[in-house]
């Protein structure tokens, strides 16, 4: 069974698509490496190879998790299986 | 008998080891490129560096520039290094430091000469230089010879989820053993540089660390325009799905592992000067910057995790590349020395991939050339804190 994202950490709200055939309604096995355990998630975006998938419906303004820290701030509503990158996550550095 | 950390190096009249054997045609300035080019043509096996600054510098800027330089002819994979420079005193300075080393360099200035006669005279050194470094012989070394440096480039997610680590893996297994490694890239800490900070030694080097990121955080304050996106993160970063730069920062550090602390905080182009141990050194993010800064210091081999695919050499200190995006060692598999992909498919551990690195290091010290090498990627860039005079 292929592992098509991955989690660095328990607490975070994304995963990382290690695939390039993740389309919108596939059904997703993803492996979150800090406990070694195994998720699904049906995604709703297509989403490339190396690039992140909500694990859990975000709200605007909401921080977002991996490494289990605090990478950016969401700046619209974000749904659990959607593509997270520029459109809806930003920095909170340098601005 | 080789043992499994051990490789055949060049132990120099200092008692530091290299991996290569180079004798540098070192031009002082821009200048004096076109004469070094002509002598590097004429003498085979020697390799000039040309660059574009040396004139008119001055104060902090001029200090990092004649340490940048005097470093790179004083780096153990020199074997000898011949300067040429437009006048004789900056020249004599460059030679003088050099010298420290007590390896052989000689200087030649172009004033009063002309670019033939220079041309001619320092030919004739640079011939006798390389026929005597063609007679060095390789000697088995240990890990507690080798200077490695870690920057990466071009990253993207799979660097933080596996390129990256691999890298931090290696660090885990050779500090304990004496080895001397550097990381830097001040700016690409940010967003981790508690974390980073947390990872310090001591709290004294933990505080040294906070001034140098403050101090490039001021910097980038005083000059954006933006948030820096496309910039840091770069567009390649954003293709990849990096998309802040405290995203960013978190894969980076992970190129330290996860329990070496590191010993002290460098200046741009300095020496580490408290034994071995893990250094942090403040410079730039851009890859050449950073690796022309770090082989001034005395690295000698250079570990460099890429995502999507940045090509980077360096003209002395060999570059080995590593890639876990399986779509970069696919379509870009001549720049990939080590395929850490199947991490991502569950198919190698961290552990494994580590021990890889340490076997294809080793192999590159012993006279592998890289990717970088074999492509003839030299990028040699020097760090300019502002304007010139």
């Amino acid at each position: 069974m292929p592992t098509h994202f991955i989690v660095h950490d328990k607490a975070d709200t994304v995963g990382v698509v290690v695939t390039e055939d993740v389309q919108p309604g596939k059904d997703l096995t993803g492996w979150i490496m800090e406990t070694d355990e195994t998720i699904a998630l049906k995604s709703l975006d297509a989403v490339p190879l190396g690039h992140k998938i909500a694990l859990r419906d975000i709200k605007s303004g909401d921080t977002v998790l991996k490494y289990g820290h605090d990478i950016g701030r969401a700046v619209a509503n974000v749904g659990k299986g959607r593509h997270v990158h520029v459109h809806n996550l930003k920095t909170k550095r340098w601005s | 008998m080789m043992g499994r950390y051990q490789f055949y190096g060049y132990r120099r009249e200092n008692g530091r080891v290299g991996i290569r054997n180079h004798v540098v045609i070192l031009p002082l300035d821009d200048l004096s490129n076109a004469a070094s080019e002509a002598v590097a043509n004429n003498i085979k096996g020697t390799l000039a560096l040309p660059h574009a600054y040396g004139r008119l510098q001055f104060g902090e800027d001029l200090e990092l520039f004649f340490r940048t330089l005097i470093g790179i002819g004083s780096n153990p994979n020199v074997a000898a290094c011949v300067v040429i420079g437009i006048e004789p005193g900056w020249t004599g300075r460059i030679v003088d430091g050099i010298a420290k080393t007590g390896k052989p360099v000689a200087g030649f200035s172009i004033e009063t000469n002309g670019d033939i006669s220079t041309i001619a005279s320092a030919s004739r050194k640079a011939q006798e230089f390389v026929q005597r470094a063609s007679e060095k012989q390789r000697e088995i070394c240990s890990i507690e010879d080798l200077f490695v440096s870690v920057k990466c480039g071009e990253s993207d997610t799979t660097s933080g989820l596996g390129s990256c680590p691999t890298v931090g893996n290696l660090i885990d297994k050779l500090d304990p053993l004496g080895a001397t490694t550097c990381f830097g890239e001040t700016s690409e800490i940010t967003g981790a540089e508690l974390v980073c900070a947390s990872r310090a030694a001591t709290k004294e080097v933990g505080e040294k660390f906070m001034q140098a990121f403050r101090g490039y955080q001021e910097v980038i304050d005083r000059h954006k325009t933006s948030d820096l996106s496309e910039s840091q993160p770069t567009k390649g970063n954003i293709a990849g799905g990096l998309t802040t730069i405290e995203e960013k920062a978190f894969g980076n550090l992970e190129k330290i592992g996860e329990k070496t602390k590191f010993i002290e905080v460098l200046k741009p182009a300095a020496a580490p000067a408290k034994g071995p141990g893990l250094y942090y050194m403040d410079t730039s993010s851009a890859a050449a910057e950073c690796i022309t800064l770090q082989a001034a210091a005395g690295f000698v081999v250079h570990l460099f995790p890429t995502g999507q695919g940045n090509v980077i050499g360096n003209p002395i200190e060999p570059v080995i590349k590593l890639t876990a995006n399986p779509r970069t060692a696919r379509t870009m598999a001549e720049h990939v020395d080590l395929d850490v992909s199947g991490i991502l498919r569950r198919e190698m551990t961290l552990d494994e991939a580590g021990d890889r690195l340490i076997d294809i290091m080793i192999r590159t010290c012993n006279g592998r050339l890289t990717c970088a090498e074999a492509l003839g990627h030299r990028e040699f860039v020097l760090t300019k804190l502002y304007q010139s005079a």
